[in-house]
């Protein structure tokens, strides 16, 4: 005997929620989604009327879900926001331009101008060279540091008043277990803040509208509603110390669903005592973006590239940024340290 | 010797490390640099048998002195659970208070033993045979000590209390109170209290069963486990309170504190997290908890008690013999165990964190109980009512 959807127990079930462990038929889902989206924007406040919302687009499912879901609620409530896309090109062959493809085509579905931009016009660095160089264990710091600071550019450019990006709950809860495990308090307490400050030159703000959809939600989303997106896992993540965090959650998930939800209350929750020294926002010398050291993090990784030093982004270097920025040359000790990769 | 560059990935730094790839005959401990090694701990730090000894009861006093919470001429229950960690801790305190310590220590234990014998459904011939195990420990030790059974938590009228409002003073300054101590008595009436046996009282089919329905009704092992501990938790302070104790001292060591702060971000405890892993726990009031134990690594411990024959007794829990998926906490212990292997230096880090947490609000005598969960006695942290999402 079939299930009858418990919310409208009208037509037969399809899916069983994985959030909440209800049977619901194709509608009803949907419109629990899409409203449970709504309610974040809305008690969040994240988006006033008039504004231009730059939407950063990769392809693949979650910025495919976030695309969709933002225009059908703006059309749906009147946010009279103007929406448009970003998307970054990475240069990683075989994974970026193929879902590059794909956002060119969801450009087209959902009639969004869009805007891309590639960090070897940014920085003159594709990933594939980067990888080369530094081998496959700390790849996705470059990757990441370079692509906050590349959708940034690419807002500024498209002069868009605020930007959103596709962060799950998975996402979220991923993150807060990293930071505990790493010991990043100064993260750890950002990290689950629904939108980052508005301060700053250069610094667009950015939210997460989806922070409360469970990436498993979001997949039976995108696939009844058979959009269009990328599915492939990139090529260069397997070693990254998140899986490790992911793995955990995938197995605390199947022992508790609402554990996810509990995490992210957890990390929302959290202080800090007091006494314990946090970095203070500045900006870059170099470039002037927004850093917490003298130099940003992206001009200490671009100098490392360029100098061969692949290792001057990660580890304590400090001391090195008055050198790095007046230009000496680096001892030879110092040299050998930050040359040596393990692949 | 070899020159090993290995990276921190928690601190982004680069140490070096001279490690020996296996410990010779002739390799010196790092301390002395005269006796020869008997046990690694860490990375490169090896120990002859003297200095690991010494290093193990300095890190205790130094855990108490440093935190100066307590007091001369107290009473101190130690909660002992027959494990390594609390037993470890048991004879810790033997040492501290022993004639011939350095600056001996000046308060007056006592031993509880929690049998929960009932809430696994272990017969009571097993439980007998446990209890007079432990009880050939406690006795042999001198402290004055309490066995009581899980049982009495469904019982006795009188737990009502745990949440009526504490009546003695708050705790005056640690200097002013040694001063007092010293002025009053000074360290020749160091007299413990009369020594009170109280072994397994006879414990009722019915009440044991009344445990049971309770530990059944939750549906799933980490609810059950969770429901364990509060009980557990309640007891032990009911004891303290009513035997007349003032501190409460817990066996929890380093590991262990790692994955209960893990299992409590994933179970939503957060805004607990500062008192249920910190080093003094003050929400019951009147009386504190705290964790000596919580800079010691498990293998530093199971060290300790194998070379200096330290008696603890293997007592079974809800968890014994269940898969690793079973509950959050076992899983999170078996995380945190493999990732321990890959990366040295993750229960120390998570440690770290612990210690830079607080608890978000006021101090725990000034509130008001409405404010107050009913099982745990922290401090809420969702309004009832209200629109619970924050951001």
């Amino acid at each position: 005997m079939p299930a009858q959807c418990s919310s409208c127990t009208d037509k037969r079930a399809v899916l069983k929620r994985p959030k909440t462990g209800h049977s619901l038929c194709k509608e009803c889902f949907f419109w629990a989604f899409e409203e449970e989206v709504h309610q974040t924007i809305v008690a969040a406040e994240l988006f006033k009327s008039g504004e231009s919302v730059g939407i950063a687009a990769s392809g693949g499912k979650d910025s495919t879900v976030l695309a969709h879901v933002m225009k059908l609620l703006n059309e749906r409530y009147n946010y009279g926001l103007e929406l448009m896309l970003i998307s970054v090109d990475e240069g990683i062959t075989g994974y970026r331009d193929d879902s590059l493809e794909t956002v060119k085509r969801n450009q087209q579905q959902y009639e969004l101008p869009l805007k891309i931009v590639s960090y070897e016009e940014l920085y003159g660095w594709t990933m594939d060279a980067i990888v080369k160089q530094v081998g496959l264990k700390n790849n996705c710091t470059f990757c990441g540091v370079f692509r906050r600071q590349a959708l940034d550019r690419g807002a500024v450019m498209l002069k868009v008043d605020k930007i959103c990006t596709g962060h799950n709950a998975d996402d979220v809860a991923e993150t807060v277990l990293m930071n505990v495990l790493r010991g990043d308090i100064a993260r750890l307490r950002r990290c689950t803040a629904i939108s980052t400050s508005s301060e700053g030159e250069g610094v667009v703000p950015r939210c997460k509208p989806l922070k409360y959809a469970y990436e498993k939600e979001i997949v039976l989303y995108a696939y009844f509603k058979k959009l269009d997106y990328f599915s492939t896992e990139c090529i260069y993540s397997p070693n990254a110390y998140r899986g490790y965090a992911r793995t955990f959650l995938k197995d605390l998930e199947s022992i508790r669903p609402s554990t996810i939800i509990d995490i992210i209350h957890s990390g929302e929750n959290l202080s800090v005592r007091e006494g314990v020294k946090m970095p203070v926002q500045g900006t870059c010398s170099r470039c002037g973006y927004i850093s917490s050291q003298a130099l940003c993090k992206s001009c200490v990784l671009l100098e490392g590239l360029n100098r061969g030093l692949p290792k001057l982004g990660i580890g304590k270097h400090h001391r090195l940024h008055d050198k790095i920025l007046s230009q000496q040359p680096l001892t030879e000790k110092e040299e050998r340290k930050l040359k040596s990769v393990d692949f | 010797m070899n020159i090993l560059l290995t990276m921190n990935p928690c601190r982004w730094t680069l140490k070096m490390f001279a490690v020996p790839l296996f410990i010779s005959a002739s390799q010196k401990c790092v301390r002395c640099k005269e006796a020869s090694a008997a046990v690694v701990i860490r990375a490169g730090d090896a120990y002859c048998r003297g200095c690991f000894k010494e290093y193990f009861i300095h890190k205790f006093r130094a855990m108490l002195g440093k935190n100066r919470i307590i007091f001369p001429g107290e009473k101190v229950l130690l909660a002992v659970s027959g494990g390594p960690s609390s037993c470890s801790m048991l004879s810790q305190v033997q040492e501290g208070l022993s004639q011939k310590a350095h600056k001996k220590l000046r308060f007056f234990p006592g031993i509880v033993y929690i049998d929960e014998g009932g809430a696994i459904g272990q017969s009571t011939e097993e439980r007998q045979r446990t209890v007079s195990e432990l009880e050939v420990v406690f006795k042999a030790t001198g402290f004055p000590f309490h066995i009581l059974p899980l049982e009495q938590v469904s019982v006795d009228a009188k737990m009502q209390s745990l949440l009526s409002e504490s009546q003695s003073q708050p705790p005056s300054a640690y200097k002013a109170a040694v001063d007092r101590f010293n002025q009053t008595c000074g360290s020749d009436c160091l007299t413990p209290p009369e020594k009170q046996k109280k072994s397994l009282p006879d414990v009722h089919e019915s009440h044991t069963q009344l445990l049971q329905q309770l530990i059944g009704s939750a549906k799933t092992l980490t609810a059950r486990e969770d429901l364990l501990n509060t009980l557990r938790q309640h007891l032990l302070v009911y004891t303290a309170r009513t035997e007349g104790y003032s501190k409460l001292m817990l066996g929890d060591n380093c590991t262990r504190l790692a994955i209960k702060l893990l299992t409590s971000i994933s179970l939503g405890r957060g805004a607990q997290l500062a008192q249920d892993t910190g080093f003094s726990d003050s929400r019951y009031g009147d009386i504190i908890a705290v964790r000596p134990m919580r800079d010691y690594s498990a293998k530093e411990i199971a060290h300790y008690n194998h070379m200096f024959d330290v008696p603890s007794v293997l007592i079974p829990s809800l968890e014994t013999k269940t898969s690793e998926k079973a509950s959050i906490r076992g899983l999170t212990e078996s995380f945190v165990t493999k990732l321990q292997t890959d990366f040295p230096s993750t229960v120390s880090t998570i440690y770290r964190t612990s210690e830079k947490l607080q608890t978000v609000c006021r101090s725990s005598s000034t509130d008001d109980h409405s404010d107050r969960c009913l099982l745990c006695l922290c401090v809420l942290d969702t309004a009832v009512g209200e629109c619970v999402l924050e951001f």
